[in-house]
C-alpha cells in the first residue's frame, strides 16, 4: 500500500490554489479578531477618556476666608445676609491685594476669584444662628472655575521652570523691575525656545514667595517686568518659578493678574486643593465649581423607587399569566407579538405617551419623579416580562408534574414550586430593567425632568431632575468647566450602573452553580 | 369645613382603607369558616384560609378600584368642574392659558394657607380647594362603603359546601391577566396618543405637506416639510449601520466558530457592556471627542485637497456636530445589538451542515462563508434590522452630537438633523400641546413608531420563521 494513488494536490497549480484558501482562511480569522479588537479599543477610548476629564473634578481648589459675624445682622433674611458676607469677603481680598483697589477692571478681577453665591453656605449658617456662629470663624470658599482649571493645569498649556535666584531692582519712576541673572535667563530662553515663544505673546510669569513678575523684555543680559502682585523684594535671594503661559491673555477667561493673586493665595497656605466631596453633597448650580449631584441622585432614586414598585409586580404577574396560564388563543399571542414589539420600540416615544397621557389628560405634575418613574415603568416592563417567562421556562417540567401529582392545584403549583425556582433569573431580569432605566434620558426630557432644580426633592411629587439628565445638561453647557464635571456625574452614574449589574453577574453566578 | 377637607392626605387613607379593609375581610372570613371546618360530620371543599382570602379579594378589589378611580380621575374631574364655574371673563383666555392657569391654580390648591394676595387667583384657589374637598368626601366614602358592602355580600356566601379556593384562584388568574393586559393597554395608550395628537396636528398641515415637504421650520410654526429629518435620521443610521454591521458580524463569526472557550468568555460580556452604558454617556464621547477629531480631519483634508490643486474650496463642510460623528458613535452602540442576535443564530446552525462542509474539503472560512452564513442568513438580517431599528430610535446622541440643521446633503460632516432631535428641540420646555408646533411632535413620533414598528415586525418574524426552521 506504498504507492498511493496521485494525490490531486501534487501538482504546482494545486498546491498554489491551496496556499491561497489558507492564506484566506487565516485572514479571515484577522477580520474576526479586528473587528473585536475594534469594539474593545472603542469601549476602552470611551472609558478613558471620560475618567481623564473625571480626574480633573476629582479635586479642587478652596480658600480660606475669615467671616466675622459681628457686624451682620443675623435676622436680615438670607439675601442680605449674603450680601454681607460677600461684602466681608471682598473687603478681605482688597486688603490682601490693594493694587486692585483704583482700577475697576482689575477690582473686578478681584472679586471674581470667588463668587458671590460660594459664600451662601457662611451665610445659612449665620442666618440659623447655631452655636459658633458669633465669633468670626473660618470659612473655606471654592475658588472661581476658571482659576481652578488654570492651577489644574487644564486650562491653558503652560511650561514651568524652576530657577536659580535672582536679583531684581525697582525703577521707582516707571515701576520697571529689572531682573538680572546670567544662568536663570538662559534657562528661560531654553525653556521657550522649542516651542517658539515670546515674550508680549505668551505671559512670562515669574513667582517667588508671593510676589509675581511679569516680563515684558527679556535679553541675554537682563530682562525687565512689571510687578503683578507682592513686592520686589521677595525675589532677593529665593528661587524662583518661571511659567510661560503659551496662550495670549486676551484669549483666556483667566487673566495673568488673577493668575498671580491665586498663586499668592497659594504662597500663604490660603489656597489649598482639596478633594472635591462637594460634588456629591451639594445640588445642581448655575457655577461649576458649586455644582453638585445630590439633587440629581437623590431624584433618580425616587423615580427608580416608583419604576421598581411598578415594573417589577407587574412584569411578573404578568410574565406568570403568560406562561402558566395563558390559553393559546389569539388574544395571548397578540399580547406576546405586542411585547416583544414594545421591548423595541424607541425610548423617546415613551416620553411622548407620558407627555400626553400623564400630563396632558390625568394632569400629574411635571418635571416630577413619579411620572418619570410612570414612563420608565412601562418602558422597562418588556424588559423584566421577557427575562422573568425566560427564567419560568428554565424550570423543569418535572417540578409541575410533581406538584400536580400530589393534589396541588395550578395556582399551587406555580406559586409554592415554580415561582421559588425561578426567582433568582426573575430578579437578575429585573435588577437589569432597573439598570436600563436608571440610565434613560430622552422620555425623562419630554416630560420636563430637564428643569433646572436646586433643592433636593422630598417626595415622589417634587420638581426633580435625575443624574442622567443633569449629565445631559452639563455636558450642553458652554463653560470649559463643565466638562470635568460632566466626566465626574458620568462615573457616579457608572458606579450605581456596576453595582448593579454586579448583583446580576453574582446572582447568575449561584445560578450556574445549581444547575 | 370643605376647604379642610381639600387638603386631606387622600393618599395615606385610601391605603389605610384598603389594608383595613383587607385585614378585616380575611379575619372575618377565616373566623367564619373556622367555625364550621373543625366539626367532624362536615366534609370542607376549602381550607380556612382560603375563606379568608375569598372575603380579603372582594373587600380589596372595590377598594383598590375606588383608589385608581381616584388617583386618575379626581384631578381631571375638578379641574373641569372649576372651569364650568369660572365667570365668563375668563373665557376670553386661550385654551394654553387656560390651562396654565388651571395648573397654577391646583399647585397653589395643594399648599394649606397659601394666599398670593390676588384676589381673583386667591378666591378661585379657595373654590378649587372646596372643590377638592367634596370629591376627597365623596372618594372616602365610597372607599369606605363598597368594599364594606362587597365584604358583607362575600363573608355570606361562605358555608361548608363553598368552593373558596377555586374562586380565589380564578380571581387571581384575572388579575394576572390583567397585569400582561397592561403590555396592551401601553401600546393601545402609544397608538392611540400619537395618532390623536397627530390628526389635530394634520387638521393644520396638509399631511402631503408634512411628508414631502422639504423645509422645516417648525419653532417658529412656519414650515413643516419633514424630509430633511427623515433623511438625516435614515443618514446617521446608515453611518452606524457603516459601523455596526462589519464589526458586529465579524465579531459575532469569531466568537461562535473561532474562539475558544476561555476568549469567548471574557469577551462576550465585555463586548455587551457597550449596550449598558447609557445613551447620554455615549453622547458626551460623541461631543466631546470624536465629533472634534471629525472636524479636525475634514478640516485636514480640505487643506491637503486645495494644497494638491484638486479642489478650489473646501470640500467638506467641516461642522463641529457632525453627522458623521453621531453616526460612529452610534455605531460603536448598536455593536452589541448585531454581534449577539447574530452569535445567537450562527451557533444555532446545526453542527452537521458544518461538518458536511468539512467533509468535502472546505477550509474552515470557506465552511463559515458558503455553508453557516447562508443557513443563519435570515437571523442575521432580523439582527440587522433591530440594529437599524434601534439606531433609528436613538436620541442622546444625536441630540447631543448630529445638531440641529434641517438640510438634505450628502457631506458627511455637515450637520444633520433627525426626527427624535426635533422632537426633544418641539417639547423640551413646553407645557401646552396646542400649537401645530408642539402637535408637530407627535406627527414626528407617529412617523418614528411607524418605521421602527415595520423593522421590528420584519425582523420578528424573521426570527420566527428561522426557530421554526432549525429547533
Amino acid at each position: 500500500m506504498s504507492e498511493a494513488a496521485p494525490s490531486p494536490f501534487a501538482n504546482d497549480r494545486a498546491l498554489k490554489r491551496l496556499r491561497r484558501r489558507r492564506a484566506a482562511d487565516r485572514r479571515f480569522r484577522w477580520y474576526g479578531r479586528a473587528a473585536i479588537g475594534f469594539a474593545l479599543a472603542a469601549l476602552a477610548v470611551l472609558m478613558a477618556s471620560i475618567f481623564a476629564q473625571a480626574l480633573s473634578a476629582a479635586t479642587y481648589h478652596v480658600v480660606r476666608f475669615r467671616i466675622d459675624p459681628a457686624g451682620i445682622d443675623s435676622a436680615a433674611g438670607t439675601p442680605q445676609i449674603l450680601q454681607d458676607v460677600h461684602e466681608q469677603i471682598r473687603a478681605s481680598l482688597d486688603r490682601e491685594f490693594p493694587e486692585a483697589a483704583d482700577d475697576p477692571v482689575l477690582h473686578r478681577q478681584l472679586s471674581g476669584l470667588v463668587t458671590r453665591l460660594a459664600a451662601l453656605s457662611a451665610a445659612e449658617r449665620i442666618g440659623q444662628g447655631g452655636p459658633g456662629t458669633t465669633a468670626p470663624f473660618d470659612v473655606q470658599l471654592p475658588l472661581s472655575d476658571d482659576v481652578d482649571l488654570y492651577l489644574k493645569g487644564v486650562a491653558a498649556r503652560q511650561v514651568t521652570v524652576s530657577l536659580p535666584a535672582m536679583q531684581a531692582s525697582a525703577n521707582t519712576e516707571t515701576g520697571q523691575v529689572t531682573l538680572a541673572g546670567p544662568a536663570a535667563l538662559a534657562r528661560i530662553r531654553a525653556a521657550a525656545a522649542p516651542t517658539n515663544l515670546h515674550v508680549g505673546e505668551a505671559s512670562f510669569l515669574a513667582t517667588a514667595g508671593r510676589t509675581t513678575i511679569r516680563l515684558e523684555t527679556l535679553s541675554e543680559l537682563s530682562a525687565t517686568g512689571i510687578v503683578l502682585s507682592g513686592a520686589v523684594g521677595d525675589f532677593n535671594g529665593k528661587p524662583v518659578r518661571m511659567r510661560i503661559v503659551s496662550l495670549p491673555e486676551a484669549d483666556r477667561s483667566v487673566s495673568d493678574r488673577q493668575i498671580a493673586w491665586a498663586l499668592a493665595l497659594q504662597a500663604e497656605g490660603r489656597l489649598r486643593r482639596v478633594p472635591h466631596w462637594a460634588l456629591l453633597a451639594r445640588t445642581d448650580s448655575t457655577q461649576p465649581e458649586l455644582a453638585g449631584t445630590l439633587a440629581a441622585i437623590v431624584g433618580s432614586l425616587l423615580t427608580l423607587l416608583v419604576t421598581a414598585a411598578l415594573a417589577i409586580p407587574v412584569g411578573i404577574l404578568a410574565s406568570i399569566y403568560l406562561e402558566e396560564f395563558a390559553p393559546k388563543n389569539r388574544l395571548t399571542s397578540l399580547i406576546e407579538v405586542n411585547i416583544n414589539n414594545l421591548a423595541a420600540v424607541p425610548s423617546i416615544v415613551f416620553g411622548l405617551l407620558g407627555a400626553a397621557v400623564f400630563l396632558g389628560v390625568f394632569g400629574l405634575p411635571r418635571s416630577a419623579p413619579i411620572v418619570g418613574g410612570l414612563v420608565l415603568a412601562l418602558l422597562i416592563l418588556p424588559v423584566v416580562i421577557i427575562a422573568a417567562r425566560a427564567a419560568m421556562k428554565a424550570v423543569p417540567d418535572s417540578i409541575r408534574a410533581g406538584a400536580l401529582a400530589i393534589g396541588a392545584s395550578r395556582m399551587q403549583t406555580v406559586f409554592h414550586h415554580v415561582l421559588p425556582l425561578a426567582a433568582p433569573g426573575m430578579i437578575t431580569g429585573a435588577i437589569l430593567g432597573m439598570a436600563r432605566a436608571l440610565g434613560e434620558t430622552a422620555p425623562l426630557l419630554l416630560i420636563g425632568m430637564v428643569a433646572f432644580v436646586a433643592d433636593v426633592p422630598r417626595g415622589p411629587e417634587d420638581e426633580a431632575s435625575v443624574l442622567p439628565v443633569l449629565i445631559y445638561s452639563w455636558a450642553t453647557q458652554a463653560e470649559r468647566a463643565w466638562e470635568p464635571m460632566t466626566g465626574a456625574a458620568i462615573l457616579i452614574l457608572l458606579v450605581f450602573l456596576i453595582a448593579m449589574n454586579s448583583v446580576v453577574v453574582y446572582l447568575r453566578a449561584r445560578m450556574d452553580r445549581k444547575s | 369645613m370643605l376647604s379642610q377637607l381639600g387638603h386631606l392626605p387622600m393618599d395615606f387613607l385610601l391605603v389605610s382603607a384598603m389594608i383595613v379593609l383587607a385585614s378585616a375581610g380575611f379575619i372575618a372570613g377565616r373566623l367564619k369558616a373556622e367555625s364550621f371546618a373543625f366539626s367532624p360530620d362536615v366534609r370542607v371543599h376549602s381550607r380556612p384560609n382560603s375563606h379568608g382570602f375569598f372575603v380579603l379579594m372582594w373587600a380589596l378589589g372595590p377598594a383598590l378600584l375606588v383608589a385608581l378611580g381616584y388617583a386618575i380621575l379626581s384631578g381631571p374631574l375638578s379641574r373641569a368642574w372649576l372651569q364650568g364655574e369660572l365667570p365668563s371673563g375668563f373665557s376670553s383666555l386661550r385654551p394654553g392659558e387656560m390651562s396654565n392657569y388651571l395648573d397654577a391654580v391646583a399647585r397653589a390648591g395643594r399648599l394649606e394657607g397659601f394666599a398670593s394676595g390676588e384676589r381673583v387667583f386667591d378666591t378661585v384657589t379657595a373654590r378649587y380647594v372646596q372643590i377638592r374637598g367634596e370629591m376627597n368626601l365623596a372618594a372616602l366614602a365610597l372607599a369606605v362603603l363598597l368594599p364594606a358592602a362587597c365584604l358583607a355580600w362575600a363573608h355570606r356566601r361562605i358555608g361548608p359546601d363553598f368552593r373558596a379556593r377555586v374562586h380565589v384562584e380564578s380571581g387571581i388568574e384575572w388579575f394576572l391577566f390583567l397585569c400582561a393586559a397592561v403590555a396592551i393597554a401601553t401600546t393601545v395608550g402609544i397608538v392611540a396618543s400619537l395618532v390623536f395628537e397627530s390628526l389635530r396636528f394634520f387638521a393644520a398641515v396638509p399631511v402631503q405637506e408634512f411628508l414631502l415637504g422639504r423645509e422645516w421650520n417648525a419653532q417658529t410654526s412656519a414650515e413643516f416639510g419633514a424630509l430633511p429629518l427623515f433623511f438625516g435620521t435614515f443618514m446617521i443610521a446608515f453611518f452606524a449601520m457603516l459601523v455596526a454591521a462589519p464589526v458586529g458580524l465579524y465579531a459575532a463569526i469569531y466568537l461562535s466558530e473561532y474562539a475558544g472557550r476561555q476568549v469567548r468568555a471574557v469577551v462576550k460580556p465585555v463586548m455587551e457592556v457597550l449596550a449598558g452604558i447609557p445613551t447620554v454617556v455615549y453622547g458626551f464621547f460623541a461631543l466631546l471627542v470624536v465629533a472634534p477629531l471629525i472636524r479636525a480631519a475634514a478640516v485636514q483634508v480640505n487643506g491637503t485637497l486645495i494644497q494638491l490643486g484638486w479642489a478650489s474650496e473646501p470640500v467638506f463642510a467641516a461642522q463641529p456636530t457632525s453627522a458623521l460623528a453621531a453616526g460612529v458613535v452610534m455605531g460603536i452602540m448598536v455593536i452589541p445589538f448585531v454581534s449577539s442576535l447574530s452569535d445567537d443564530v450562527i451557533r444555532a446552525v446545526p453542527q452537521a451542515l458544518r461538518d458536511g462542509a468539512y467533509a468535502v474539503g472546505a477550509t474552515k472560512s470557506e465552511a463559515v462563508r458558503q455553508v453557516v452564513l447562508p443557513a443563519a442568513l435570515p437571523g442575521i438580517i432580523a439582527a440587522l434590522l433591530l440594529a437599524v431599528s434601534r439606531a433609528i430610535g436613538e436620541t442622546m446622541i444625536v441630540v447631543m452630537a448630529a445638531g440641529h440643521r434641517a438640510q438634505i446633503s450628502l457631506d458627511p460632516t455637515q450637520d444633520l438633523t433627525t426626527i427624535t432631535v426635533q422632537i426633544v428641540a418641539l417639547l423640551t420646555g413646553e407645557s401646552g400641546f396646542d400649537s401645530p408646533k408642539t402637535l408637530s411632535a407627535f406627527a414626528l413620533g407617529l412617523a418614528l413608531f411607524a418605521f421602527t414598528l415595520v423593522f421590528n415586525l420584519v425582523a420578528l418574524g424573521v426570527v420566527q420563521r428561522f426557530r421554526q426552521k432549525y429547533e
